[in-house]
């Protein structure tokens, strides 16, 4: 290991140069991502956990949980994953893109970790006052249900945390421009990385706006806060927080196509034009969320949700097509040109990194994405609207696609960052495809029971201790059980990721990374593609062409379904 | 994950630009669904709301029960209001109040308003979702096309008697 010391205008930064990849890595920095790291893993055992409970008590047959604890549980679970397991996670990658990427340093350590600090003691309050009770209002804390004063502080705390952070990101990244740090462009992974960051610059001062008041509404020091003004400033920062989630895990994508297969982007115009048509319409589908509210007109809704999401959704569509293509190109420049898909069958599937990338973008796309634009369509969210179909959609979303990309980039922080050798390989080798099964099903189960009306967040579909009882059908309690079955598959899945984390982390030998994957051979690095090697008929994504085009084919069938089954319910205006 | 070259903006290939145009055409189409619907569908997101102070729309409720009152079941009163009237169904932790009588086929104006926190209108098993709001007074202009006994779920979190809260519209022929 290479240590130097580089001195630039009273910074005295520490560097050491990684063996397998050869990237500068600042010491400064590098403490920081593994507390960020460490804090996002602990925050997704106890919300996994809390996971668990909550499945096994909607799961009707077990019906575990009191309704108390059950709510309680509810509002900690959508808190510490949502916010807390994904944002610190998040900001050791933004730590990370803006420092060892770009072999730059980290520019304020001491404010990193001041913000660090607060998000600590942001979540911690938030998560003590709600285990006190008298705080159960789900993460959404929609006024007036009203929570004690510190749940808001702590959520104001946590989120200028996250902003400070957000700002060293940037500062980081023009610094290391201005100092020269690296040649070319900036890599698509930190553009990615700069995206998501705009996003959640903009998405936190909203989430300012909703809960400052609401927090001074709590003092009794305003008498009245609007509950439509509150949803609209709740999702304004709710909304685009889950496309910070969406930017990020994109930029994680690429990095773990090109760590597993040195996969590089085909084009990179293309792919940047995709981040930017995030930044500029991705937070109007905030709206979404107030598809059925009183207030807004169709034409608002119509708007938001649609002219500017949908390009929002081109977007996406660009990336599904993208990354595929950028794998199978790269797989077919190492040889394996036949046909149609055999590069997808010699690819590594056995590496934790790949896996973890290709099953994280089918749920995320396949089940997630195809769902996310149906229920945000205006008439058809009232199908929709609070009944489990929106929890079975961000399953797919932030679960089963962003969560899962997060564990796979985790796998190889462990030699890169923490240089410990990665134990329990075998785990890590079969974790991505467990739990991406397992969340499959959850959310395959909760659109199912979502789709027969089932409401979420919800103690009892039975109303046995109501005043009238709805029948239940079958198939609703069969829903619930294959979310419940689907819930223990992805909780082993978790498990695993766990151990194989924890225990490289704490007893795997400390060594130097001598490769950058983990299991199979490195991939061989090409770089981008000559002229020539682009007009080669052999070298084209067709592959994905064909996959694509299959996917665009389902996502047509399950949208067009959806006004099927609108158009025949109760005429209504 | 490394910097490109200097100069990356290059055209695309073949079947980028394919399926680019594929996707945007296929964006375009959504979008114009949702116009069509409006013009061309049966179902559309009401628009019509109100200011009411849950005073005012306690009023209302209590004057329509009081004139078109017809029944009783579990101590909550049943109203026939005529069609094509205004019907009012106020929401508070954890009811809905009180039962309504509609026929099939006559259009009403549901007005949903909460007198506490907000809630969530969920008919089943038509599976239709409004969201209520103290301080809205939210019109939803409704032909039932079916008849028999509807439930009205309460979909957003209102407490801890949340999953008490079913309501009921019951639709004759
Ligand atoms: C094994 C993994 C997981 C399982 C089995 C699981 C299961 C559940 C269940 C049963 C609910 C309650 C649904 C309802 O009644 O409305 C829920 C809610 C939720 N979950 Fe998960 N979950 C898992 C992981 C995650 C992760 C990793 C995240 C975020 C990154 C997450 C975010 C949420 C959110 C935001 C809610 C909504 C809470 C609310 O309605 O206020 N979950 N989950
Ligand atoms: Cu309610
Ligand atoms: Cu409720």
């Amino acid at each position: 290991m290479a240590v130097t010391s580089i001195a630039r205008e009273r910074e005295h930064a520490i560097f050491r140069t990684c063996s397998a990849t050869g990237l500068k890595v600042d010491l400064a920095a590098e403490r920081l991502i593994i507390a960020n790291a460490v804090v996002a893993v602990v925050m997704l055992l106890i919300g996994g956990i809390i996971a668990l409970l909550l499945a096994l008590t909607r799961w009707q047959a077990i019906h575990l949980l009191n309704p108390v604890w059950f709510y309680r549980l509810t509002t900690i679970h959508g808190i510490d994953m949502l916010v807390a397991w994904i944002v610190f996670f998040e900001v050791a990658g933004l730590y990370f893109g803006s420092t060892v990427l770009l072999n730059a340093r980290m520019v304020k350590p001491s404010i990193a970790w001041f913000a660090f600090v607060l998000m600590l003691v942001g979540g911690l309050m938030v998560n003590v006052v709600v285990l006190m009770g008298g705080s159960d209002v789900m993460f959404t804390a929609y006024v007036p249900l009203k929570a004690h004063p510190l749940f808001y502080l702590g959520y104001i705390l946590f989120a200028v945390g996250a902003l400070i952070a957000v700002a060293l990101f940037f500062v980081n990244v023009v610094v290391a421009k201005a100092e020269g740090r690296y040649e070319g462009s900036m890599p698509l992974v930190v553009f990615g990385l700069a995206t998501a960051g705009i996003i959640a610059t903009y998405t936190l001062l909203s989430g300012a706006l909703a809960f400052v008041p609401a927090f001074f509404w709590s003092l009794g020091l305003v008498d009245n806060y609007d509950p439509g003004f509150f949803r609209n400033f709740f999702w304004s920062f709710g909304h685009p927080a889950q496309q910070i989630n969406l930017a990020a895990m994109v930029a994680v994508w690429y990095a773990l196509a090109f760590l597993t297969v040195g996969a590089v982007p085909l084009n990179e115009k293309l792919s940047r034009l995709a981040f930017i048509l995030y930044i500029f319409f991705i937070n109007l589908g905030s709206a979404h969320h107030l598809l059925v509210d009183p207030g807004p007109s169709f034409a608002w809704k119509a708007t938001n949700t649609s002219y500017a999401m949908y390009l929002a959704v081109l977007g996406s569509m660009i990336h599904a097509f993208s990354i595929p293509a950028a794998l199978e190109v790269a797989l077919r420049r190492q040889g394996h040109k036949r046909g149609l898909l055999e590069w997808l069958r010699k690819a590594p599937w056995r590496e934790p990194g790949f896996a973890a990338l290709v099953v994280s973008m089918f749920v995320f796309g396949w089940i997630g994405g195809v769902t996310g634009v149906t229920i945000g369509t205006e008439q058809i969210n009232m199908l929709a609207h609070n009944t489990l179909r929106i929890p079975g959609h961000f399953h797919a979303t932030v679960v089963g696609g962003t969560t899962l990309a997060f564990m796979g980039l985790t796998y190889y922080l462990i030699p890169l960052i923490f240089r410990r050798e990665l134990k329990l390989k075998k785990l890590a080798i079969w974790q991505p495809y467990v739990y991406g099964l397992g969340m499959a099903l959850v959310s395959v189960g909760m659109i199912a029971a979502g789709l027969q009306g089932v409401s979420r967040r919800h103690w009892d579909v039975t109303f046995t201790q109501a005043p009238f009882q709805s029948p239940v059908p079958g198939t609703v309690h069969l829903a619930l059980a294959v979310m419940g079955i689907g819930a223990i598959i992805a909780i082993i899945g978790g498990t695993m990721f766990l151990l194989v984390v924890l225990s490289s982390v704490f007893t795997g030998k400390r060594q130097e990374a001598t490769s950058v994957t983990l299991v199979v051979d490195p991939p061989p690095f090409l770089g981008y593609m000559s002229e020539k090697e682009e007009k080669d008929a052999q070298l084209q994504p067709r592959g994905t062409f064909v996959i694509v085009l299959v996917f665009l084919m389902f996502f047509a069938a399950y949208y067009l379904s959806n006004w099927w089954l609108l158009g025949r319910t109760w005429m209504v205006r | 994950m490394i910097a490109p070259p200097r100069v990356w903006w290059k055209p695309l290939g073949q079947l980028e630009r394919s399926w680019l145009l594929i996707g945007l055409v296929w964006c375009i189409f959504l979008t114009a669904m949702m116009p069509i619907w409006f013009f061309l569908g049966r179902q559309n997101v009401p628009a019509t709301t109100y200011r009411a102070t849950p005073e005012q729309f306690q009023a209302q409720v209590n004057a329509m029960i009081e004139q078109y009152k017809v029944g009783e079941e579990r101590g909550f009163p049943i109203v026939e209001p005529p069609p094509g009237s205004d019907v009012f169904i106020q929401a508070r932790m954890w009811q809905w109040y009180p039962i309504v009588k509609l026929k099939k086929g006559e259009t009403y104006r549901l007005h949903l308003s909460s007198l506490d926190v907000q809630h969530g209108f969920s008919l089943q098993p038509m599976n239709l979702n409004f969201m209520v709001l103290p301080g809205y007074d939210y019109v939803v202009t409704i032909t039932p096309t079916t008849a028999g006994e509807f439930y009205v779920v309460c979909n957003e979190y209102c407490g801890v008697g949340h999953h008490l809260m079913i309501g009921k519209i019951i639709v004759t022929e």
